[in-house]
């Protein structure tokens, strides 16, 4: 039986994600949720020297609001530093947010009729 | 480097209307190889779309002899849907493995979900158990959606019921996760249940 060592843990993606985040602590998901909307704000300039995901997050972002999860799929990132880097673009004010829901306890029968309204319109 | 890499080999991205301000989200849970990508992928108006989530998860106790909690390093693939509900609303699935060991994963998809929709084969229940402690765990309403490949094999909802110990008003439905009508129907009873829950 062999006894993990530290060696073991510095996988190849593991660097990655942490070089890409700077190595911070990555944000919790009340911070940014999946299915939190995001878009680029208007006339913003891609800040100098940004990274490469960053200016792959400014073009998808550029075009319309995606999830954060969309976003992250479609760049091939995990989620968590995909929400990392899109929650520094809002602090940065790049980037603007409709706000997900309140929790599942807080969710009011209105949004719940809505949605039922909207599958039964859809597929009858 | 060069940005486009990230986009290589992947759909182009679909944007929202203009007009959608609000989203909410249901996930789809079960047991590997339940069909909650195919039920997702019934539903969805956009290419179902996948993130690779590496965690850090608590090895086999059977490798663990030291009894020191070895971690190791793991991947673990969501996949997601989209439905654009109305002008100002849209609704995500995302479809959540069921293995206690994901745990950490869990916090991440569950906060501001509706509910959940747990599928279901009726061949394997047992594999449901961990499942339903975790929905439970989280504190999540449910609907069970008994997804059958095979229409000629029938089910007993009172041995379904009984052998998952659910509660007499939590529904039970039966659902073909490749059909759109079908699986789209399970997803109206979660709805509802859910609606019955706010009284």
């Amino acid at each position: 039986m062999t006894t993990p060592s530290e060696d073991d843990l510095v996988t190849g993606d593991f660097v990655r994600s942490y070089v890409i985040t700077g190595g911070r602590r990555l944000p919790s998901a009340t911070d940014l949720s999946l299915h939190t909307l995001v878009t680029l704000a208007p006339d913003r300039e891609l800040p100098r020297r940004a990274s490469p995901e960053v200016r792959a997050i400014w073009d998808i972002c550029g075009g319309g609001y995606l999830s954060m999860a969309e976003v992250a799929a479609h760049l091939g990132l995990p989620t968590a530093v995909a929400r990392l880097l899109l929650t520094d673009l809002a602090e940065q004010g790049h980037l603007l947010r409709r706000a997900a829901p309140p929790p599942a306890q807080a969710v009011d029968r209105g949004t719940l009729e809505e949605v039922l309204h909207g599958l039964q319109t859809l597929f009858g | 480097m060069d940005s486009r890499r990230f986009s290589a080999d992947r759909p182009a991205a679909t944007y929202l209307p203009a007009g959608v301000r609000r989203a909410v989200k249901i996930v789809v849970v079960g047991h590997f190889g339940v069909g909650k990508t195919t039920f997702i992928g019934s539903l969805s108006e956009i290419e179902p779309l996948r993130t690779e989530e590496k965690m850090t998860v608590a090895s086999a106790p059977v490798d663990d002899l030291s009894g020191a909690g070895a971690k190791e390093t793991t991947t673990v693939a969501l996949d997601f849907g989209r439905i654009t509900l109305s002008e100002e609303l849209v609704l995500y699935l995302f479809g959540t493995p069921g293995q206690q060991r994901f745990v950490q994963l869990w916090e991440d998809m569950t906060v501001g979900a509706l509910g959940a929709l747990l599928l279901v084969d009726p061949a394997r229940l047992e594999s449901t158990f961990p499942v339903i402690d975790l929905v439970e765990s989280f504190g999540l309403d449910y609907a069970v959606a008994v997804n059958s490949f095979d229409p000629s094999v029938r089910f007993e909802e009172s041995e379904i019921r009984e052998a998952l110990d659910l509660l007499p008003d939590t529904p039970v439905v039966h659902c073909d996760a490749r059909d759109v009508a079908s699986s789209a129907e399970a997803l109206k009873e979660l709805v509802r249940h859910l609606l019955t829950r706010k009284g």
